[in-house]
């Protein structure tokens, strides 16, 4: 006997444990078994690409802080580089050392979060969240130190960076560094040892190369693909070209090389901030720019690899104080394009991990 | 480091393919005919040589005499990129064909654009308000949007 | 009555009871023992919430709560005051009397449970001679509140919560129960005092295969995690009880944690030897041994992600059912060979079984994890 079964949709979120902010799934469930999705936006939507033309473009800096707030350092850099390739500034080498060091720092202060959160999606009750939080602290201190602040940070300036670091920065640096990788080494071995860790990562939300690329995901997600595509490499900017580092790529495209990427992506930051500190030059941290800024006529995009993926400004000049046009290229709404393809045929359970293993930030999807 | 490659060639070959259809090249940037636009992107998506299967970003700017939509197209294998731009006069009815079948990519950018502009794309699978709720008066990044 | 040439005791409920020469007999017994029972469970819980949140916290560095009274010992009591006067919210499309009978449904038989738990040598409410029986058949009522809670509810978390339930309690019911018939074949007796007098060594060195089936399937039975399916924050938001508030909510909430307490007591009577152990009163070793058993489930709540709804069906069907199996036939098979061999031999020859068998069956379940270049 056939029996008549009739699929039902179930609203996740916007108020949902596993949606990492105020974003709504529309599933379409037959069961357990995703049949249709529709991600719903705009809850979070500030308007902040219409408020930008209001303001003038170093006012602009404090809204990057607000797209993705957990990576506020690479947003203040991404929009700066813009800004710079704009106006035909250029920053002095002590700033763009800066700028990598903390944008680094900001990588794996990010990468931290997403590889928590998402076994957090997996179910691991906050232990291993937890853990990143509690390395993540210690990046937060040392942003502290060097502006002030702990989450929008507003370090970055057209030209240079807001202040010097202090005395006391390079050896509190030097140590965390030294520590770091023992403890990412050690959480590694808990979880890509753990059997339920892999049976829920392995060969699930399998994302193709070809996919990825027709979705134009960026970041992690794309070369977990199997993509090799890092900006730092691919079209380098700041004083990238002279450090050393590998560009980790997974040959799946499932949960697990996502994950993997992101850890071996920490590493990669680790070595990255190693050679900065060794580099790090004496001298100016702030180039010369006119008081009030009016960049030529003309328009400009700069970009730089997020931690979420590529992260670019589409500015347009007037020749006024005011952007005339701000456009942010935000990863986190571009990777989520690929979500359909994802979760439709999964169930329930995988659905919040495929979402958690693409780590978007909400602020900077709805911008 | 990702070359530019140079506008005019690029014009060249998409003159010859698809004749009348570039409006003007300059730098890394063609500019073409709006309804020529889909021919004009599936040619330099599929060309031998110029593959672009990347679609970075695409956003618009309103200039008020005209919407200007970038297309900014990348090739991951050959690492370079162009800038293809196009331009729409009607601001009524502008309109222009959706690339979501060739970059999947852009599905949630256009839609942010019919949201954002109010420029229509008709093949889109599924134009809809993407941030702002359905009601809503008026498309906020048009240049003469009141509040 | 003999079966294989062993005198088995004709098949009939009796209860014995502790007491009959106290002031009305049987009564008074009844009515001391039904409180002492209900003030266990009551405060066992509250002692259970506040020790796992102090525990689960030491494992997530952090301190967990201890302001209110000393080391945040009364943190439940005003966790329970505030759930009391919480605002008792019947939604409007509920099954108004399935979703009022549900957490009652529930949490009766889960109570219901420790009548047969001797705290100590015939401490018990009563002491059934087919207990172990009655705890099966008792123990997996609990489920039918919280599959009424998740139909009744109208709400479609709740929905798919029941739907899990089902599945999984009825699946794991079988390597649960294959597992005890392993205990109750060495005691040669259903009756839960009478297996604790049996274990002049723990059962857990006699029976290791049977205790580790025991501990994960009964894990699933109270959707613990990595089973706790159920209520699956991340997926489901809180499952069958998303729409209860108020005093049925904390029903609920009891329930999970008398159903944990229970198990922890089981595994105690079963495999522990229960209230025996040297020095200590009788009933302090068995409250020992219950929090080192709930210490347990703790640890592995704070340390494992959550399976998958197919993937934990595949682990009591592929894994725990024919390893149930086989201890069941090696455990039978040593009772009726070997009656009269020392224990310790069978304990040293259980222990190398146990551990060839479950490392050959985990082979077959290995995912491999490798490398990302670089």
């Amino acid at each position: 006997m056939a029996l008549k079964t009739e699929t039902f949709i179930l609203n996740a979120g916007p108020q949902h444990p596993s949606t990492h902010g105020v974003f709504r799934m529309r599933l379409t469930l037959d069961g357990e078994v995703i049949q249709d999705v529709e991600p719903v936006f705009g809850y979070l939507h500030r308007g902040i690409e219409k408020l930008a033309e209001g303001l003038t473009y170093p006012q602009d800096i404090v809204f990057t802080d607000r797209l993705d707030y957990l990576a506020s350092m690479t947003n203040n850099q991404a929009y700066v580089v813009a800004v710079e390739k704009l106006a035909g500034i250029q920053a002095p080498e002590r700033a763009e050392y800066l700028r990598v060091i903390m944008a680094e720092l900001m990588r794996i202060s990010s990468h931290l979060m997403a590889v928590g959160f998402l076994l957090n999606d997996l179910g691991a009750f906050l232990t291993p969240l937890l853990y990143m939080y509690r390395e993540r602290e210690k990046i937060l201190d040392l942003f502290d130190m060097v502006c002030g602040q702990r989450l929008t940070y507003n370090y970055m300036r057209i030209g240079g960076v807001s202040q010097d670091i202090p005395e006391e920065f390079i050896p509190a640096l030097k140590k965390y560094i030294d520590s770091l990788p023992g403890f990412i080494n050690e959480y590694e071995q808990l979880l890509a040892t753990n059997e339920i860790v892999l049976i829920r990562t392995k060969n699930v939300g399998i994302l193709t190369k070809e996919s990825a690329i027709n979705y134009s995901a960026a970041g992690p997600v794309l070369r977990g693909s199997g993509v090799k595509w890092d900006i730092r490499k691919a079209d380098p900017y700041s004083v990238y070209e002279r450090f050393k580092f590998e560009v980790p790529v997974g040959s799946v495209g499932d949960i697990y090389d996502r994950y993997r990427v992101r850890i071996e992506e920490m590493h990669q930051s680790i070595a990255i901030i190693r050679q900065a500190m060794e580099q790090l030059p004496q001298g100016e941290i702030q180039a010369k720019i006119p008081k009030v800024l009016r960049p030529p006529k003309g328009e400009a995009y700069g970009h730089i690899e997020g931690p979420k993926g590529e992260l670019g400004f589409y500015l347009v000049s007037d020749g006024s104080t005011n952007p005339y046009r701000l456009h942010v290229r935000p990863p986190s709404l571009i990777n989520l394009t690929a979500l359909k393809e994802l979760l439709v045929g999964v169930k329930i359970a995988d659905a919040m991990a495929i979402f958690g293993s693409i780590d978007i930030c909400v602020g900077e999807v709805d911008r | 480091m990702t070359t530019a490659l140079a506008a005019t060639e690029i014009a060249a070959k998409l003159e010859a393919a698809l004749p009348g259809s570039v409006v003007e090249s300059n730098g890394n940037t063609v500019v073409v005919k709006d309804v020529q636009l889909f021919r004009a992107a599936s040619y330099l998506k599929t060309t031998a040589g110029l593959d672009f299967n990347y679609l970075n970003y695409l956003t618009a700017t309103d200039y008020q005499t005209h919407f200007e939509l970038i297309y900014d197209l990348i090739s991951i294998e050959h690492n370079h990129h162009i800038i293809l731009k196009t331009r729409l006069t009607d601001r009524e009815k502008a309109t222009v064909a959706s690339v979501v079948s060739l970059w999947r990519g852009a599905d949630f950018q256009e839609r942010e654009i019919y949201d954002l502009f109010g420029i229509n794309f008709p093949e889109h699978p599924n134009l809809k308000r993407i941030f702002l709720w359905d009601g809503f008066q008026g498309y906020p990044l048009r240049k003469d949007f009141k509040h | 009555m003999s079966i294989l040439g062993r005198n088995v005791l004709p098949l009939t409920v009796h209860a014995s009871v502790l007491a009959p020469d106290w002031p009305w007999g049987f009564w008074s017994h009844m009515i001391i023992f039904v409180v002492i029972v209900m003030a266990f469970v009551i405060l066992m819980a509250m002692g259970f919430i506040w020790f796992e949140r102090r525990v689960i916290s030491r494992y997530q560095i952090r301190i967990g709560p201890n302001r209110i009274g000393p080391f945040g010992l009364l943190q439940p009591v005003a966790d329970v005051i505030k759930i009391l006067i919480k605002e008792d919210i019947v939604p409007l499309n509920v099954d108004k009397i399935i979703h009022l009978l549900a957490p009652a449904v529930a949490i009766i038989p889960a109570i219901m449970v420790f009548a047969v738990i001797p705290f100590s040598n015939g401490a018990s409410l009563v002491d059934l001679n087919i207990g172990i029986l009655y705890i099966v058949a008792i123990s997996s009522i609990s489920i039918v509140g919280q599959v009424m809670a998740g139909w009744g509810s109208n709400n479609k978390y709740a929905l798919i919560s029941a739907m899990r339930v089902i599945a999984q309690v009825v699946s794991y019911e079988i390597p649960l129960a294959l597992s005890i018939i392993g205990v109750v074949l060495f005691a040669g007796t259903l009756s839960m005092n009478g297996i604790v007098q049996q274990q002049s060594i723990p059962f857990i060195l006699l029976q290791p295969l049977g205790f580790i089936i025991y501990f994960l399937a009964s894990l699933a039975e109270v959707n613990r995690t990595p089973f706790d399916l159920l209520e699956a924050e991340g997926e489901i938001v809180a499952g069958y009880n998303i729409e209860y508030s108020g005093f049925k909510f904390a029903l609920f909430y009891l329930t999970e944690y008398t159903e944990a307490i229970a198990i922890s007591t089981i595994i105690t009577t079963l495999y522990l030897a229960g209230w025996k152990g040297p020095f200590l009163p009788p009933v302090l070793w068995f409250l020992i041994k219950v929090f080192a058993v709930f210490t347990l489930i703790i640890w592995v709540r704070a340390t494992l992600p959550r399976l998958r709804i197919d993937q934990v069906m595949g682990f009591a069907w592929k894994f725990l059912l024919p390893l149930a199996f086989i201890n069941l036939l090696i455990t039978g098979v040593q009772v009726v060979a070997w009656p009269d061999l020392s224990q310790w031999v069978i304990v040293a020859v259980n222990i190398v079984l146990s551990a060839v068998l479950i490392v050959a069956f985990s082979r077959m379940f290995r995912t491999k994890g490798d490398k990302v270049e670089a």
